[in-house]
């Protein structure tokens, strides 16, 4: 491919007309702008990040170093042949569809919320607030103590409502304590979601709901023809933060089951962690560690693809 | 190459991910020559200089009585300095490992779960050779075992441990039990039927049975009592056999009888003390920190009402679980022979018979001295004759992994997914493999 | 613009409900921490204390650090934490618009490799990277260090303040750089002076993203810090709870404070990002 048949699709594909003489001004520009973030980023994950992916080709069974087989990919082939990681692999996929689901619809309805003309914007802005700025730590702690089956507040409130007066075991069957730790993390994570699509909609032009409006819109129809299009990008942004950390899920569980009951609550990341770290299986570790990147990634892939956000949003 | 970018979105173009894959090589590259190579390895050292020791947290000697201690050294041994840091047990573990290549730390503190892994995978030192030979003589057979793996010691026994039985007086008698039927597994069972059946506590008994090594802790001193055993002469996996699977039965049976608090099941030590503290549990087995806290008005609703007995006994003894741990040398130090002079001080019987409030001694002879019995007149009598009886849970090399599969297998069992039988089976023949 | 009064209705009545949802977990928080002990673990939920108490609040900021009681570690712990979390979010924030830009507006090869690269490396658990970090970190002396957070959080979050920069950027009209272009800017003058005003609340939502993973992490400082030297919030949080001693009254505490900062952060930079972007702006 020439150098002009480069220049004019990419004339073609950016809709800034080229201000700039040259290409290589630019391109110098570009350079400046983001070397220091590659230094700060790369400079320290580099090393890392090849070692870890070195580690997954040998049977590292050990923090310390030392001589370890060579095993290729077996590592990698290793997690689809132990019994125990498929159960983990559904736990996560069910976490992570769940849990990001829920925040996105609830964050996007959050959203709506602070961006209507409501008084006292700041004090519901800073209401959303609190449930992000709390640590996950804390924020496991506090579920756990509501869900218990012995003095918890949730068992409270139902006896108190005259609901239901058994001491229901919230987090003592798997799945319904898998979905359990579900509304612990939609509880503080759906913020998070309403903040960026906040900022996106702050950009929607308030003409475009004019027009939708003469054109007899109700508030649901211009929801869907011009708010939900136009948040498109602000959505796989957020899709995509949440995903990478759902998938990734790891303190919330640490601190409110421990992967139990019966490993119902066990997910990827966790038990990365207990091969790694309990197990000092640092080969498979690593493995299971490339294989959750692998998965994010891909899924992320997904989710661009779906709502056209072009190779990767970000660039166009 | 036109089409391979494709316009404005779907899919991964090519370019780009022969881009991705080369920077990871390139990474990988840089990070190769790690995997080899010598790496971090330890030296005796002078003797004189500074050491880091790391310690844990809320157990056992507190951090000021670590201070103390070390300060108490510091005017011992002059040429040696000592910095100390603390973490909490949970994260001892992955700190210890964390730290061993960079050999961040001289002297670690381990639980006597872990000699057979630190040790294999050369992450602690093996110190059989500084061992003195009285030690064991002079020290409980149980303590002893504490850092052993084969026939090598990977450390110094420290904090010694076990589980016992505590009981609300004030409950009991209101049931008509007696102190005496508590000395049996069946005995218990029997005094929580009464206690239920008077209406003293809905569930008289509770339980560390989350998913975590509390269970097996629970699960081990049973084990023992109903003869049971984690690994035959031979070295292979029995507690799927006799009194292994007996003692899941008897766990089973509680719940299924209302008499354990269904709570069990997510519960570690902690929720234990609360809840018997609070007076909603009659009985319970917990650590010996229990004692202390359970009797304390500013902690506990049933303050005074609080007993401790011995582990009770079944089919195959009372032996209680050994909860104990260690002081040992990080295989990366290069100041072994200062560790040693540290760690040889803190075990000292003198050290460890002034700081008896916080933790009882190894030494079977401290047991007698005014000093060790006043620091804690309720548990010292029954701790002398536990100490003496302990089981210990496997000493291989991959326990953790063991014990994760049989957590999550005994959970199934308490949760009725599975007959304590299968459950126990299943929990056995995948572990085999690990082994 | 003209809003119906139905519509207007309906948004204060979610309003309310989302208000109720999410004070109703953070009320019991604050109600944990002033009950006593005993009322804690009532069999009976007390809904308010019988004996409140502030005993927790008065350990947590009286208590002497470093010692026997854990609480006092927690106001070092907070400094720490601000201070990390402040550092990172700056540092990762300017990196993040500078190219953010680049990649949103210039035209460079290998440009969605690069931005797929940083990203990629968020999609890798902490836990596969920590003993190399911690390798690494110990080379340098930067163990125990707030530095040495600081380092390591900017690598996690520079990564997403770059791309959600990259995104915002895109959103915006490219006309109103051209505009002060035009009008003799250089680029870097037109990036400073008139898109990143305008990138106001992507900016607000993106800093307080940094602000509150920072503030957040817990593996990494769980291993890289061992005294109050750098020890981070839920490090010093975790430390209330353990197998031999936990009081959720005093997480809960912990918790409480450890809110305080982001909220007021956020309410202090409300006043800047009222609005955000108006029509208005983009018609110039």
């Amino acid at each position: 491919m020439t150098g002009m048949a480069i220049a004019t699709r990419i004339r073609r594909r950016i809709r800034v007309p080229t201000l700039t003489g040259t290409g290589t001004r630019e391109v110098r520009f570009a350079i400046a702008l983001l070397l220091p973030a590659a230094l700060v980023v790369f400079g320290v994950v580099i090393y890392p990040v090849g070692r870890t992916l070195v580690l997954s080709l040998f049977g590292v069974d050990s923090a310390m170093p030392g001589h370890y087989p060579f095993v290729g990919l077996r590592n990698y082939a290793k997690a689809f042949t132990d019994p125990a990681f498929y159960p983990v692999l559904w736990h996560t996929v069910y976490f992570t569809f769940v849990s990001t689901a829920l925040e996105l619809t609830l964050g996007i309805g959050v959203a709506m919320v602070l961006n209507a003309p409501l008084k006292a914007r700041w004090l519901w802005r800073s209401i959303v607030v609190l449930p992000w700025a709390l640590p996950t730590i804390v924020d496991g702690a506090l579920w756990r103590w509501i869900y218990n089956g012995q003095y918890g507040a949730l068992n409270g409130l139902l006896s108190t409502l005259h609901i239901s007066h058994t001491d229901h075991q919230w987090l003592g069957s798997p799945f319904l304590a898998l979905n359990m730790v579900i509304v612990a993390d939609v509880w503080k994570n759906t913020s998070i979601v309403a903040f960026f699509v906040l900022a996106g909609l702050q950009t929607i032009p308030h003409e475009l709901y004019e027009a939708a409006r003469m054109d007899g819109a109700g508030p649901v129809r211009s929801f869907l023809r011009v708010t939900l299009p136009l948040l498109r990008p602000s959505i796989a942004v957020v899709l995509i933060l949440r995903t990478i950390e759902a998938f990734k899920v790891f303190d919330i569980i640490y601190v409110m089951t421990g992967g139990g009951p019966a490993s119902g609550t066990q997910t990827v990341a966790f038990y990365t962690y207990q091969q790694a770290f309990s197990n000092q299986l640092f080969g498979y570790g690593s493995a299971l560690a490339y294989l959750i990147a692998l998965a994010v990634f891909a899924l992320a892939m997904v989710y661009l693809r779906i709502l056209r956000q072009g190779a990767m949003a970000g660039v166009r | 190459m036109e089409r391979g970018a494709a316009p404005s979105g779907a899919g991964l173009p090519r370019r780009d991910l022969l881009g991705a894959a080369g920077a990871l090589g390139l990474s990988a590259f840089l990070a190769g020559c790690g995997v080899g190579g010598s790496g971090a390895t330890g030296a005796e050292g002078s003797g004189k200089g500074t050491i880091r020791a790391l310690f844990m947290k809320q157990a056992g000697y507190s951090e000021d009585d670590i201070t103390k201690m070390t300060a108490g050294f510091h005017s011992a041994n002059p040429g040696i300095t000592v910095k100390t840091e603390f973490v909490s047990y949970e994260a001892l573990h992955d700190k210890i490992v964390a730290a061993a290549p960079a050999g961040t730390y001289d002297v670690v503190l381990i639980d006597v779960i872990w000699p057979a892994e630190l040790g294999s995978t050369r992450v602690i030192t093996d110190v059989t050779r500084k061992w003195p030979e009285a030690w064991q003589r002079e020290m409980f057979a149980g303590a002893v075992e504490v850092p052993r793996y084969g026939s090598r010691f990977y450390g110094v026994p420290w904090i010694l441990d076990t589980k016992y039985l505590y009981y609300n007086d004030a409950h009991a008698r209101r049931a008509k039990v007696e102190a005496g039927e508590l000395d049996t597994w069946d005995g218990v069972l029997r005094a929580a039927r009464a206690i239920k059946a008077a209406g003293v506590t809905r569930y008289p008994l509770v339980w560390s049975w989350q998913q975590a090594e509390a269970l097996i802790c629970d699960y081990a001193q049973l084990l023992g009592a109903f003869g049971g055993r984690f690994l035959d002469p031979s070295g292979r996996l029995a507690f799927n056999i006799g009194g292994g699977v007996r003692a899941l039965e008897f766990m089973r049976r509680s719940i299924v009888e209302g008499l354990s608090n269904p709570v069990s099941t997510q519960s570690i030590e902690e929720d234990v003390r609360r809840i018997f503290s609070a007076g909603q549990a009659s009985l319970a087995l917990n650590w010996t920190y229990m004692a202390a806290q359970a009797n304390d008005p500013r902690q506990s609703g049933v303050a005074g009402d609080v007993k401790v007995l011995r582990t009770p006994s079944g089919p195959g003894g009372r032996p209680g679980v050994n909860g104990s741990m260690a002081l040992a040398i990080s295989a990366s130090s290069k100041q072994r022979a200062a560790a040693w002079k540290y760690i040889s001080y803190l075990v000292s019987p003198p050290v460890q018979d002034r700081y008896a409030v916080s933790s009882l001694p190894v030494w079977t002879r401290s047991y007698d001295e005014p000093q060790v019995i006043r620091a804690n007149p309720v548990l010292v009598p029954q701790a002398k004759r536990q100490l003496g009886d302990l089981i210990a849970r496997p000493q291989v090399r991959s326990y953790n992994a063991v014990s994760q599969l049989l957590q999550s297998e005994i959970q199934k069992a308490l949760l009725g997914q599975k007959t304590p039988q299968k459950a126990l089976d299943d929990a056995a023949h995948r572990a085999e493999d690990l082994l | 613009m003209r809003t119906s009064r139905r519509y207007l209705a309906f948004m204060y009545a979610m309003a309310v409900l989302m208000a109720v949802i999410i004070l109703a977990p953070f009320a019991w928080l604050v109600i944990s921490s002033i009950s006593s002990p005993a009322d804690l673990v009532s069999s009976h939920v007390h809904w308010l204390p019988e004996r409140p108490t502030l005993e927790r609040y008065r350990q947590i900021f009286t208590s002497a650090s470093g010692g026997d009681n854990v609480a006092g570690d927690f106001r070092v712990a907070m400094l720490n934490s601000l201070i990390v979390a402040g550092s990172t979010t700056v540092i990762s924030l300017v990196l993040g618009c500078l190219g953010g830009y680049a990649f949103a507006r210039l035209r460079f090869p290998f440009r969605r490799t690069t931005l797929m690269s940083f990203l990629a490396i968020y999609m890798l658990p902490p836990i596969a990277l920590v003993i190399p970090l911690y390798l690494a970190l110990s080379g340098l002396g930067l163990l125990d260090t707030k530095l040495g957070l600081i380092v390591t959080y900017c690598s996690l979050v520079t990564p997403f303040c770059l791309w959600t920069m990259s995104n915002y950027f895109l959103s915006l009209p490219p006309e109103l750089e051209e505009a002060a272009r035009v009008d003799g800017c250089s680029r870097f003058g037109a990036l400073v002076r008139v898109v990143l005003p305008l990138a106001r609340p992507a900016i607000l939502a993106t800093a307080m993203f940094g602000f509150l993973l920072a503030w957040d992490e817990f593996l990494y400082s769980l291993i890289f810090t061992s005294t109050t030297n750098s020890k981070t919030i839920p490090v010093a949080i975790a430390e209330f709870t353990g197998k031999f001693s936990s009081d959720f009254g005093l997480v809960a505490a912990g918790g409480v404070l450890a809110a305080l900062p982001p909220v007021l952060l956020a309410l202090v930079f409300q006043r800047f990002i009222v609005g955000g972007l108006t029509a208005g702006a983009v018609k110039g």
